[in-house]
C-alpha cells in the first residue's frame, strides 16, 4: 500500500509529473527545490499586486499539491517576462522560467483561468510567425482584441491611426523569401511533443 | 573596421522603425560595419518560447545558424531579441540533447548551428567596442542642457544580459555624459513598463508606466531615452491614453538611445527617424535653457 500522506489525485499526479519533466529541460530548473518561501520574488514583482496568486504562492502550492490550483490562476499569463525575481532570488530560481513551464502545461492540458483568455494571444503569435516567418504586429492586436474583447478596439483606434499615419504599424505583412525554411523547421521541432 | 551581422528584429521593421534608423545611421557615421542577416525570421520572443520551448529555441536558431555563416557577431538592438537569442546559445550551451533536438530541425532547413556567434547590443558595442573616447571625439554637436532620463528596462540586463549591471546599469548614463547631456538620477531605470500587457490588460500597463512618467518628470528630465521597442512605445505611443486614465498631462518625448547619439554626431533628425515620433524632441529649447538656475 501507498503511504496515504505521499499519494496525489490521479490528475494532480499527471499535472506534478509535467510540471518536473518541464524544469529538468532547462538550466538550473532543479533549484526550485531551493526555495525558502521568503518573498523577495513577490516583493520584486512589480505585477503581484495585480496577481490573485503571488510568485512565492506559485511554489507554496505547487508543494502542497494544487497544481491545477496554480493554472486556474492568472498569473502565469500575467508575468511580463521583467525578470527581476530571476535575478533577486536568493537561492537562484529560475521563476521567470518556472512560469513559462507552468505555461507550457496550461497550454498542453487546456486548463485557463476563467474569463481570462490572455493565452490566445500566445496562440495567435505562433500562428502568426507559421504564416509569415515574422511577427505582423497589426494582424496579431486586430486578431487579439477580435476574438478577446471586440469593444477595446475603439478605445485603440486613435492609437493605431497615429502609428500608421508615421508609417509605424504596417498594413501588409512582409513574409519571408524562405517561409518554407521556418514552416518546416516548426514541423520538425514540434514531434519532440507539445510544450518541449 | 568592426563588422556585425545586423539582426534588426520584427519590431524594427515597423513600430520600432525610428529605433531602426537612427541605429543604422550612426553605425555608418562611426564607421561600425552592420550587414542585415538576409532573409532572418522572428526571434519568436518571448511569446513563443514560453508556450513552445524547442520550437522555439529552434526557429531563434535559425537567425543564429545564418550569422554564424556570415562568420561574425550579431549586433541585436531589441531588448527583446537580445534576451531570445542569448538564452537560446544558452540553452544550447547547456545540454548536449537539446542541442542536438535544435539541430535536427535546423536541418529540416538545411542548416546547422555548430559555433556559437556572440549576441551583442548596440549600446554594449558603443561603449566598449568602440570606447566612449572614440565617440566623443566625433561629437560634433554636444547635446549640453539636455537633461536626459536614461531608462533601461528590462531584457538588456536581466536575465543575464552581460555587459552592465542588472540593478544599476551606468551604460547609457556614460555615453550621454560623453555626448555632453546631462543624466538625471533615475530610479525607475530598470523598473518593467510592462510589455505586452498594454494589448491584454492595459489597466495595469499604463499604471506601471504613469509611474515611469512621473519619476522622470520629478528628477526633471527633459526627455527618456530607451533601448527597447516595447518600452519605448508604452511610454509614448500611449502616453495620452495615460493621460486621459489618470488625469495627468505629461509631454514627454521618448526617444531610443541612438538617437541622442545621432544627433551629438551631427545628424538630421529625419535620417535619424525622429520625425516618425508622436511627441517630438525639440533640441533648441533645452539647449538654450543651459546656465539657467
Amino acid at each position: 500500500m501507498a503511504n496515504r500522506v505521499l499519494t496525489f489525485p490521479k490528475e494532480e499526479a499527471e499535472l506534478r509529473s509535467a510540471f518536473w519533466d518541464q524544469v529538468s529541460s532547462f538550466p538550473e530548473g532543479h533549484k526550485i527545490k531551493l526555495c525558502l518561501q521568503c518573498g523577495t520574488c513577490t516583493g520584486t514583482c512589480p505585477i503581484s499586486y495585480a496577481m490573485d496568486i503571488t510568485p512565492r504562492q506559485i511554489i507554496a502550492l505547487f508543494r502542497a499539491g494544487l497544481v491545477e490550483q496554480i493554472l486556474e490562476s492568472r498569473t502565469i499569463w500575467l508575468c511580463a517576462s521583467c525578470y527581476s525575481c530571476t535575478v533577486r532570488c536568493p537561492v537562484g530560481i529560475r521563476i521567470t522560467d518556472t512560469l513559462y513551464s507552468l505555461k507550457r502545461i496550461a497550454m498542453e492540458k487546456g486548463i485557463y483561468p476563467r474569463q481570462f483568455p490572455v493565452h490566445t494571444l500566445s496562440r495567435l503569435f505562433v500562428n502568426n510567425v507559421y504564416r509569415y516567418g515574422r511577427n505582423f504586429e497589426l494582424g496579431l492586436g486586430l486578431k487579439y482584441l477580435l476574438s478577446t474583447n471586440p469593444l477595446k478596439l475603439f478605445s485603440n483606434v486613435g492609437y493605431a491611426f497615429s502609428m500608421i499615419s508615421r508609417g509605424r504599424l504596417g498594413l501588409i505583412p512582409r513574409r519571408l523569401k524562405r517561409v518554407k525554411q521556418i514552416r518546416a523547421i516548426i514541423t520538425r521541432a514540434n514531434q519532440f511533443g507539445e510544450g518541449q | 573596421m568592426m563588422e556585425f551581422a545586423y539582426y534588426p528584429g520584427c519590431s524594427l521593421e515597423h513600430t520600432a522603425s525610428p529605433y531602426d534608423k537612427s541605429i543604422r545611421a550612426v553605425f555608418k557615421a562611426l564607421g561600425i560595419g552592420l550587414h542585415e542577416i538576409e532573409d532572418w525570421n522572428c526571434c519568436g520572443a518571448t511569446m513563443y518560447m514560453s508556450v513552445k520551448k524547442i520550437v522555439g529555441y529552434a526557429i531563434s536558431a535559425r537567425n543564429l545558424a545564418l550569422a554564424q555563416n556570415m562568420g561574425m557577431q550579431i549586433c541585436a538592438p531589441c531588448s527583446s531579441c537580445y534576451t531570445i537569442l542569448r538564452k537560446t546559445n544558452r540553452h544550447i550551451a547547456w545540454d548536449p540533447r537539446e542541442r542536438a533536438k535544435i539541430n535536427e530541425a535546423l536541418k529540416a532547413a538545411d542548416l546547422s548551428y555548430d559555433t556559437l556567434v556572440e549576441i551583442r547590443h548596440p549600446l554594449d558595442i558603443l561603449v566598449n567596442d568602440l570606447g566612449l573616447s572614440a565617440v566623443a571625439a566625433k561629437v560634433s554637436n554636444p547635446l549640453r542642457g539636455l537633461r536626459v532620463a536614461p531608462y533601461y528596462g528590462c531584457q538588456i540586463v536581466r536575465p543575464h544580459g552581460g555587459f552592465d549591471d542588472v540593478d544599476d546599469p551606468v551604460h547609457m548614463d556614460e555615453l550621454f555624459q560623453c555626448l555632453g547631456a546631462e543624466v538625471v538620477p533615475y530610479p525607475c531605470k530598470v523598473r518593467c513598463c510592462g510589455g505586452m500587457l498594454m494589448t491584454t490588460q492595459d489597466e495595469i500597463a499604463l499604471a506601471l508606466n504613469l509611474k515611469l512618467l512621473e519619476a522622470a518628470t520629478d528628477n526633471g528630465a527633459q526627455v527618456i531615452a530607451t533601448a527597447c521597442p516595447l518600452c519605448q512605445m508604452n511610454l509614448e505611443a500611449y502616453q495620452q491614453k495615460i493621460n486621459k486614465a489618470f488625469g495627468s498631462s505629461f509631454r514627454m518625448p521618448v526617444v531610443y538611445f541612438s538617437h541622442l547619439v545621432g544627433l551629438a554626431l551631427g545628424l538630421e533628425p529625419r535620417e535619424l527617424g525622429l520625425d516618425k515620433l508622436m511627441i517630438p524632441l525639440d533640441l533648441q529649447p533645452a539647449l538654450a535653457s543651459e546656465g539657467r538656475p
